[in-house]
């Protein structure tokens, strides 16, 4: 029910409660409200949950996932030498 | 699809769960609060990837299975009179009520329509001036802005023959509920990464402290459960209770403010029941007073009807993490995703459906060798 998903802004027209987009859900597109993300530009990527872009993906901390993972990984061989 | 399918590396995920095996040294329950997660862990096997000392719990988060049954009935009830069109996300067709679901009041003829978004319903009141329009309002607080645009809307253009059945439910006032109970097993969460995109996570600071327990917001493909599985463990073994965001692709610390603003604007707080769970005080929205006039249960006169569950679906246990699907008699038997007596079999989030779905053979399997 929560479920929300990933898509690429194409289009943004409307100001406002009124503003909406063109959004790619991997070739996908469909309308979307973005009403809630006023700052958002053509080209973001943004999470949309029933119609609505609920928030921005920020490129930078979408990295920290496979980061963590590498810090983690050379801290698991520290642990296993010493 | 960018943002998905990297998250769903099998390499990555064996190294998540290497590494929870390597911090786990002793047995740990984690509830993960929100179904779209429980339904990643069944579909994907994530329980099956953890050491053995990790219990994962599954929690309330899934609004289909918390509706009330007093909702449902109502929302037959209305979508049952012949100048209605109900409008509803596809999941709460199949909901049992007292006496049938919504998808029997289409097959006698009622007009229920199953619609992507509120915004879809609205749009239909537009077209259907000599009709009443009613929208299904469901959700947790990620739904909340989407609904709360729609009344807003609703009112500001005049659309008079709209409204809305409100059953809104909040998370922080449900997770303290399991907090406090006497049979609470959950000594760690993983929050909903799209409930806090709206809402942020500060609310969760005051039960982390309160009651001990680390919080990690967490999103929803494999590598984020494992990443907040990681993470919960490590708080668990250091002994440290703390709010953490392993979903910082999505969710801010403050939220989404502009969408909060709006909530606040068209919702107020007030006291729900949970199917399966009971009254939880403050653990709901409802209208507010200045759009009363697009609440349909006042329009349809129906506010009053209540009703008390009777069935001998586990479901209250199962959504507290007291028990799994597998240990209720009923499950796979008389109990279905076809023929569901409780709502955690009919929604795809619902625990019950996701082992019905991807655990069923496993489960049949134990339950014959434990007959042998």
């Amino acid at each position: 029910m929560c479920l929300a998903v990933p898509g690429k802004i194409l289009t943004i027209a409307g100001d406002d409660l009124l503003r909406s987009g063109a959004v790619s859900f991997g070739g996908v597109t469909k309308q979307v409200s973005l009403a809630y993300v006023p700052e958002a530009k053509v080209g973001d990527y943004v999470i949309v949950h029933v119609g609505f872009a609920i928030s921005i993906v920020d490129e930078s901390e979408a990295m920290q996932t496979f980061e963590y993972l590498k810090q983690m990984g050379e801290l698991g061989e520290l642990e296993q030498t010493s | 699809m960018r943002y998905v399918d990297e998250y769903r590396d099998r390499a990555a995920a064996g190294r998540y769960a290497r590494a929870i095996a390597r911090i786990t040294t002793r047995p740990w329950s984690i509830m993960e609060v929100c179904g779209g997660q429980t339904h990643s862990i069944v579909k994907y096997g994530i329980d099956e990837l953890l050491p053995r000392q990790i219990t994962l719990l599954h929690g309330p988060g899934c609004p289909v299975c918390v509706t009330p049954l007093e909702l449902i009935d109502k929302a037959t009830q209305i979508a049952a009179r012949p100048e209605v069109i109900f409008c509803s996300f596809g999941d709460m067709l199949r909901v049992p009520g007292t006496s049938g679901d919504l998808f029997s009041v289409k097959a006698k003829g009622g007009d229920v329509r199953i619609v992507y978004s509120p915004t879809d319903a609205l749009a239909i009141a537009r077209q259907n001036p000599g009709r009443q329009v009613v929208f299904f309002a469901v959700g947790f607080e990620t739904t909340a802005p989407a609904n709360a645009m729609v009344v807003y809307q609703a009112h500001a253009q005049r659309v008079a023959n709209f409204s809305v059945l409100v059953s809104h439910v909040l998370v922080p006032p449900a997770i303290e509920a399991l907090l406090s109970a006497p049979d609470n097993r959950t000594q760690g969460f993983l929050a909903a990464g799209h409930v806090c995109t709206v809402m942020g996570y500060e609310q969760y600071v005051p039960l982390a402290e309160k009651y001990h327990v680390p919080i990690v917001v967490t999103g929803f493909e494999p590598l984020d459960i494992l990443q907040g599985i990681f993470m919960c463990v490590r708080q668990l073994e250091d002994g440290r209770a703390e709010v953490e965001n392993q979903y910082l692709r999505s969710v801010r610390r403050q939220g989404n403010l502009p969408a909060q603003e709006l909530v606040t604007k068209v919702f107020r707080v007030v006291p729900r029941k949970w199917r399966g769970v009971g009254e939880i005080r403050q653990s709901g929205l409802g209208l507010r007073d200045q759009y009363a006039a697009y609440d349909a249960e006042a329009r349809f006169g129906i506010a009053a009807y209540a009703v008390e569950e009777d069935s001998e679906c586990i479901s209250g246990e199962v959504l507290r993490g007291v028990k799994k699907p597998h240990e209720c008699p009923a499950f796979a038997g008389r109990c279905t995703p076809e023929h569901p007596l409780g709502a955690t079999m009919v929604s795809n989030e619902g625990a019950c459906a996701a082992y019905y779905r991807y655990r069923r053979q496993d489960v049949t399997a134990a339950v014959v060798a434990q007959g042998d």
